[in-house]
């Protein structure tokens, strides 16, 4: 296997937790949440704080909800979209466990889970909360303009969710939520898309990469699987990869493949081509995926982070936006 | 290799664009037209409401305008709204002087956080400044050459 991991001792899904701001709450998606706020500052005095509340707060509900005490935790791997990972960091100072802090753009969550997968798989950790979280205004005012500014936003443009999702995986053979059974590290891949606007176009090529390898490593197709799950394409990105897996051969079947940007919000909430950033993929992923495992409504899905790995100097500097994905294969605890 | 790897990106292009919606250029004019022709208008009835109400000068009565479209612009900003009115009209609300004035009010209210000196005063100018740059050092070029033609011609 080139580029998955198989976890022999299938990692198990201990618990989960999600929380996303009220534009996400208001959306299609918006019951499943466990939590919607009403404040998108969280009482803070600044976006960055508010973010990494957010997200310390879907971590400590994640372990309240799978009775660890947070002295016993030994990995969280956590990321954001903002720099030098300040959310996650100020989240990971508050818990005071060991942290491995990753930038993967909306990749993370499914890279943090990789890693915290194979660290408890391998035995080196016993546990791991596996976490990502995105704002819109952080987002906006490091990779945009300031939210008072009275720009428009061209149509492929995503929206960056407020949203943050935790995982914790253990070792226990305990019957868990779900079991993390493979993981498919993803190679960087950029067809030189230089639109910040067009994140999709520019992530589209990846994902096909990572699930085409994938598929050869694990001798899988469509078939085996209930849903494979994109994060976050949008709905422009998602035609995009249709066509790039078609074009390599791959046979797909539209139904199973969904994207969580394209899902989050309603077309009517003025999102353009849908959600993006790291806590859409990892809140979808622990609201909908994970619970629709443990209640046995899908067997096995595959879900697939992928990142836009620009900077905000790439971009001034001309390059183009390379794309990473990363997927992880989960499946109904038997 | 190289070469091919090229003509896929290429090929990835041309899928890209034929897969991706245009933005709607006639309603974004129209929108941009009747808001910024509102704004202009406001303008030109503060200018004549300077000259002849209040007897100002052309000059003083223009300055006057600009103060108010300014005031009103930052006002609107601090109150959010002029971040909807510029998703709705796009240029029509951006080129005008309240465009200016929310390109500055807006910084200052985000950066903020960050402090008066590091956050305002050094952010402040992050949108509008490539503006004055540009604008500062063409409005001089084009003083240059209105010198000349008025030496040469006179």
């Amino acid at each position: 296997m080139k580029q998955t991991l198989l976890f022999k001792n299938r990692v198990a899904v201990r618990a989960r937790a999600s929380i996303v701001g009220k534009k996400e709450g208001a959306g299609p998606l918006g019951g499943r949440f466990d939590v919607v706020l009403d404040d998108d500052l969280l009482g803070q005095k600044s976006w960055e704080l508010a973010e990494s509340e957010m997200l310390r707060r879907a971590a400590c509900l994640c372990l309240e909800r799978g009775g660890l005490d947070v002295s016993a935790l030994e990995l969280i791997t956590a990321g954001d979209l903002i720099n030098q990972l300040m959310p996650s960091s100020l989240m990971a100072r508050s818990l005071g466990r060991p942290f491995l802090g990753l930038y993967g753009a909306c990749s993370t969550f499914a890279e943090g889970a990789l890693i915290g997968g194979a660290m408890v798989e391998g035995g080196f950790r016993k546990n791991a909360l596996c976490a990502a979280s995105s704002h819109f205004c952080t987002a906006e005012r490091q990779f945009r303009f300031p939210l008072e500014l009275g720009t428009q936003r061209p149509p492929a443009a995503q929206w960056t969710a407020t949203a943050a999702g935790a995982m914790l995986v253990d070792r226990e053979k305990a019957p868990a939520q779900a079991r993390l059974t493979h993981g498919t590290i993803g190679r960087v891949v950029d067809f030189e898309v230089t639109d910040a606007n067009h994140m999709g176009a520019a992530m589209a090529p990846a994902v096909a990469d990572t699930i085409q390898a994938h598929f050869i490593d694990t001798a899988r197709d469509f078939s085996d699987y209930d849903r494979i799950i994109t994060g976050d394409l949008g709905y422009i990105g998602r035609n995009l990869l249709k066509e790039l897996l078609v074009q390599r051969g791959v046979e797909i079947d539209d139904e199973k493949l969904v994207d969580c940007g394209a899902s989050l919000f309603y077309q009517e909430q003025d999102v353009h081509a849908g959600g993006s950033g790291c806590g859409c993929v990892a809140a979808v992923t622990c609201a909908v995926a994970l619970d629709n495992l443990e209640k046995r409504a899908w067997k096995r899905v595959l879900v697939i982070g992928s990142g836009a790995l620009m900077s905000t100097t790439s971009a001034q500097q001309g390059e183009s936006i390379p794309g990473v994905a990363h997927a992880v294969a989960l499946e109904v605890d038997e | 290799m190289n070469k091919m790897r090229n003509e896929e990106h290429r090929r990835y292009d041309r899928m890209v664009k034929a897969l991706t919606p245009n933005s709607n250029y006639i309603q974004g004019y129209l929108r941009a037209f009747w808001v910024g022709g509102v704004i202009c208008t406001i303008g030109q009835l503060i200018s004549l409401w300077g000259e002849k109400g209040l007897g100002l000068s052309e000059s003083s009565a223009a300055m006057l305008t600009s103060v108010i479209l300014i005031f009103l612009g930052t006002t609107l900003t601090g109150i959010g709204v002029y971040d909807d009115i510029g998703h709705y009209a796009g240029a029509g609300s951006i080129v005008p002087i309240t465009g200016f004035a929310n390109s500055i009010a807006a910084p200052a209210i985000e950066f903020k956080r960050e402090g008066l000196i590091l956050g305002v005063g050094a952010k402040l100018f992050v949108i509008a400044g490539p503006v004055l740059v540009y604008g500062i050092a063409s409005s001089i070029v084009v003083g240059v050459i209105y010198w000349l033609i008025g030496r040469l011609a006179g």
